[in-house]
């Protein structure tokens, strides 16, 4: 079970119409391989972020398959479109079946 | 010549190391070929129409920034030819993708190849791969 879960992103406040924005996210999150070991000697059981959407407006940005080999702390960096002002919504599904999301507003002048 | 206990051991030791390493490192193919033909389906896969970008060297296995650009792709996989299991991430991008770029950062166990392959809108695939000398590996062990 991963705890203290913190989504953090950074959208620019403002874009022209059509412009493409960098847009960067990080969650705290331990992912945890399955790999490693405790102690003694036991295998730690996997638990990773699988999955994580953007979307603008409803309209898909980007969708992410993610797998163990994934750092902790998963960081993302990508462009997007803006057509219009609207709100971007971030969503990491964790294998717990947690989910976490995050929306940031975006202004077209 | 004769041999005596101590080489005798050495000798075995060595047989059973040589005896031992084709296997891994077949299993290790094998799993890479099965993640590529996950996603390929079996398709060919040409060079050139993606870019990856990693560090050379990377002190810390733990945290390798990559880079993958494939102008017109719909979704590009990176994968580690050299980790415990080689699927890293698979980006699909959606209509409002300003670029088909994105960075992230991963775990290398070892000294290995990196492999990102995009598959292109009219159904193509491209790949591209670079050696990443880990100093420190990230898996834990």
């Amino acid at each position: 079970m991963a705890e203290n879960v913190k989504p953090r992103v950074r959208v620019p406040g403002t874009a022209s119409a059509g412009e493409a924005v960098t847009i960067k996210t990080l969650i705290s999150h331990p992912m945890e391989s399955g790999q490693r070991k405790d102690k003694d000697g036991n295998v730690i059981p996997r638990s990773i972020i699988n999955r994580f959407v953007v979307d603008f407006n409803d309209q898909n940005v980007m969708d992410v398959t993610i797998e163990p080999a994934v750092s902790t702390n998963p960081f993302f960096e990508f462009e997007a479109v803006v057509p219009e002002s609207g709100t971007f919504t971030f969503t990491w599904y964790d294998d717990d079946g947690s989910v976490y999301t995050e929306s940031k507003d975006i202004e077209v002048s | 010549m004769e041999l005596n206990r101590r080489q005798a051991l050495t000798l075995a030791l060595a047989a059973t190391a040589l005896a031992a390493l084709p296997r891994d490192l077949f299993a290790a193919s094998a799993s890479l070929d099965d993640a590529i033909a996950a996603f390929t389906g079996g398709a060919e896969i040409g060079e050139g129409g993606v870019t990856l970008t990693a560090p050379e060297i990377a002190e810390n296995g733990n945290t390798v920034p990559v880079e993958v650009v494939a102008p017109g792709a719909e979704a590009i996989i990176i994968l580690a030819a050299g980790n415990p299991n080689p699927d890293v991430a698979t980006f699909h991008f959606g209509p409002l993708a300003a670029s088909q770029f994105a960075s992230t950062r991963i775990r290398l166990a070892e000294t290995q190849d990196v492999i990102a392959i995009a598959k292109m809108t009219d159904g193509t695939f491209q790949q591209a791969s670079q050696e990443v000398k880990v100093t420190i590996g990230g898996c834990g062990g």
